[in-house]
């Protein structure tokens, strides 16, 4: 039989393909939440592809640019056309690809169109995990108490809190306790942080102080925007509680140096 | 334009406000207005329901705005009222004294209204010799600190009891020296007691409006303290002063958008005091003004009909959204530099004054986005911000460095080749400096960033970069 069996043949087939859109922050500044999420996708059974791709295109949205946003909201769709789905590793470029792409191209039916069928097929990656591949448990160690942050766009685009709970449960060793106001935000907002420095400062510095009065190891977010926000207050105030971002916790990549830490080998 | 603007200098303002700890202690007390809200909601299953009712209620008497506007005048005449209406903030202030003048008036109480500070009527009284007399207590204390407010519903929120205390030993000094002020209730009892021999002598009385009923021709005050009903029951006449969005169709439409108003203002399920006033005292009255009328502003709100701002008008001024907002949470009201502060005040107060002088309050928001998670009436209020950043950014008003900064990054960005090459450079450059202490003190254009914070090193080489190498692909 030179055929391979009909039933692998298949499984082989339709095995999901995930397009990771890995987002520009962690592409630049921690590709270990990139490898974390392929990591995650691939224990969960899909083929995981990684599209040539910039940015989301938010920071232009967010800043009135909105030709330049539809520019590189068009060739992020155009990038993926062939996944089958679309998995972000971020709540806030996952909520712009998935409500603001649609509203971007309002007007523009074509577009509009393959903007919608885009949105349909993208998701932030734990609740990817948790709600389509029903993934409710994971393999993975992590020794401590945590605390996660529910970043904003996260929360209220894409309905992401229970999802990262569900399965950082599941991580032997660790234990989760609820901020005060978990669901305020940090003060990141993207360009905000530099644009309005001061102000971003007077936010995240409420937030450092309830992260340090809930006595926590860690704080975890599906975010690294909030969490270099979060992680460079916590060290400019001289805290040594570790930022993380969740999906290293639940890849079990907990063992890197967290956000701001020195590689191992080098002295801090 | 009636109340000087220093919405240009909000970053100053702000500076100013985030240094100052008197006002930072006074704002911490903010956060209660949120649990208040969530418990309130969470007591009544119907509440989200009410929401969707109450948006289609203003949108539809939005669409329908000059027909119920007819109908409100008209009853409003059927009741033995008169209905005037101002296109501007000057136009109103005219109206208003030249009522006041015909009533021979000395003196003018006046319940709490946002309107009246969008026009500076208290100023105008002064200027035309009568006294105005904020009666709400809130309202009181920042007239004796030639304040405006801070907040829509709590105007001083700025202020600590000490504040107040403070406030009343200076402008009560008829009273012993040596009085006890240190209780929240003395101080009460003691503006009770000065506001009532106000209420008695005043000619006229002024109140806003939550509401005016185009079925019955009624306004709809709520207050906690009923200064409200002695602003209006007891001077000889009566003046109310409301904006065109004001208006509900009917006593039933005011109802359900009341439920929800309370609730997400302070958490009540209704306010103290709910007051429906309909024209002046009628023969077997055995109350009321003998004369009353409603002044309708205008001021560049028809404007917004049929616009991209036109959700603003569906506001009906319960101040959920700056309750819930982290940046008013931080400065508090005054920063926001014109009348409305906060995330409503983001989106109204360049729709009035213009993007170049408000442009600034749009910008300033981090777009965590909770603010249209609360209001009553599910206003997309950082949809709308990012409209005005549209309209500043086409304008060519937003700072240079905002655009060209965009520009340099979007030119990478539409390259994708030439933006892994130039990321994956830039990556391992800043991990060099980093990469010994995880982080950098300092970096080139992020001094708003490493001022007050780490800034993480990268870890080294792309995430693309490294995916490349590892499947083999060549770039």
């Amino acid at each position: 039989m030179s055929e391979m069996p009909a039933a692998e043949k298949s499984s082989q087939e339709e095995r999901r393909k995930v397009g990771l859109f890995v987002t520009c922050l962690v592409d630049i500044m921690r590709p270990t939440i990139g490898f974390a999420a392929v990591k995650l996708l691939g224990d969960a059974g899909c083929r995981v592809v990684v599209p040539s791709q910039t940015c989301c295109g938010q920071p232009a949205y967010n800043s009135g640019d909105r030709q330049t946003a539809k520019d590189l909201a068009k060739q992020a769709i155009d990038a993926f056309e062939d996944c089958d789905y679309v998995v972000v590793p971020s709540g806030s470029c996952g909520g712009m690809l998935k409500t603001h792409y649609p509203e971007l191209f309002k007007g523009e039916p074509d577009m509009a169109a393959r903007a919608e069928r885009f949105a349909e097929k993208t998701y932030e990656l734990v609740s990817f995990l948790t709600d389509v591949l029903h993934v409710d448990k994971v393999n993975a160690r992590y020794d401590g108490v945590v605390a996660y942050h529910d970043s904003c766009a996260g929360l209220r685009e894409l309905g992401v809190k229970k999802q990262p709970r569900r399965l950082l449960k599941s991580v032997e060793g660790l234990t989760i306790v609820e901020l005060l106001e978990a669901e305020t935000c940090c003060g990141f907002g993207g360009l905000f942080a530099t644009k309005y420095g001061e102000l971003s400062n007077a936010i995240v510095a409420r937030k450092a102080a309830d992260i340090g009065a809930a006595k926590v190891d860690t704080v975890l977010a599906g975010d690294l925007g909030c969490l270099m926000n979060i992680a460079g207050k916590l060290q400019r105030e001289g805290s040594a509680i570790k930022a993380r971002h969740v999906a290293e916790v639940l890849a079990g990549m907990g063992d890197l140096p967290a956000v701001g830490e020195p590689a191992k080998g080098e002295r801090a | 334009m009636s109340v000087i603007a220093t919405t240009l200098k909000f970053k100053e303002n702000a500076h100013a406000a985030l240094t100052d700890a008197r006002l930072q202690g006074a704002l911490s007390f903010s956060r209660n207005f949120a649990v208040r809200r969530a418990a309130a909601a969470d007591r009544l299953a119907e509440f989200e329901a009410l929401r969707d009712s109450a948006r289609a209620i203003k949108d539809h008497t939005l669409t329908h705005l000059d027909l119920y506007l007819a109908a409100y005048e008209e009853k409003v005449r059927e009741s033995g009222g008169h209905v005037h209406y101002a296109e501007d903030a000057e136009e109103a202030r005219r109206i208003i004294i030249d009522l006041c003048r015909s009533f021979d008036a000395k003196s003018v109480t006046k319940g709490k209204s946002m309107i009246a500070e969008e026009i500076g009527l208290n100023d105008a009284l002064e200027a035309a010799g009568m006294e105005p007399v904020e009666t709400d207590l809130g309202e009181y204390i920042i007239q004796l600190r030639h304040e405006a407010p801070s907040h829509i519903i709590a105007p001083a929120i700025h202020v600590t009891k000490k504040d107040v205390e403070q406030e009343f030993r200076k402008a009560h000094r008829d009273l012993p020296a040596n009085r006890d002020l240190s209780e929240p209730e003395a101080l009460l009892a003691e503006a009770r007691a000065i506001l009532r021999a106000k209420f008695l002598a005043a000619d006229v009385g002024i109140t806003g409006a939550n509401f005016l009923i185009a079925e019955t021709g009624t306004s709809i005050i709520v207050t906690n303290e009923g200064n409200g009903d002695l602003t209006q029951i007891l001077p000889k006449a009566h003046i109310v002063i409301a904006s065109i969005e004001k208006i509900v169709p009917t006593l039933e439409d005011a109802a359900q958008l009341l439920r929800v108003l309370s609730r997400s203002a302070t958490g009540q399920d209704m306010s103290v005091y709910t007051t429906l006033s309909t024209g002046p005292r009628r023969l077997d009255d055995p109350d009321g003004p003998s004369a009353y009328h409603v002044v309708i502003l205008d001021n560049g709100r028809s404007n917004m009909l049929g616009g991209e701002f036109e959700d603003m008008l569906r506001c009906i001024r319960c101040g959920a959204c700056m309750n819930h907002c982290p940046v008013y949470q931080a400065v508090g009201g005054h920063a926001y530099g014109w009348v409305y502060p906060g995330p409503m005040g983001a989106v109204l107060t360049p729709s009035l004054i213009g993007v170049v002088e408000g442009g600034q309050l749009p910008n300033a928001s981090t777009f965590c986005g909770r603010c249209e998670q609360v209001c009553p009436v599910r206003i997309p209020l950082p949809k709308m911000m990012r409209h005005w950043r549209e309209r500043e950014f086409e304008r060519r008003l937003s700072p240079a460095p905002l655009r060209y900064g965009l520009g340099f990054w979007a030119f990478f960005a539409k390259r994708p080749a030439l933006y892994r090459f130039a990321t994956d450079v830039a990556a391992r450059g800043l991990n060099l400096i980093g990469r010994s202490k995880g982080r950098l003190k300092w970096a080139p254009l992020a001094s708003g960033w490493t001022e007050y914070r780490d800034l993480v090193a990268p870890q080294g080489a792309t995430f693309q970069r490294q995916w490349r190498a590892k499947s083999g692909a060549t770039t």
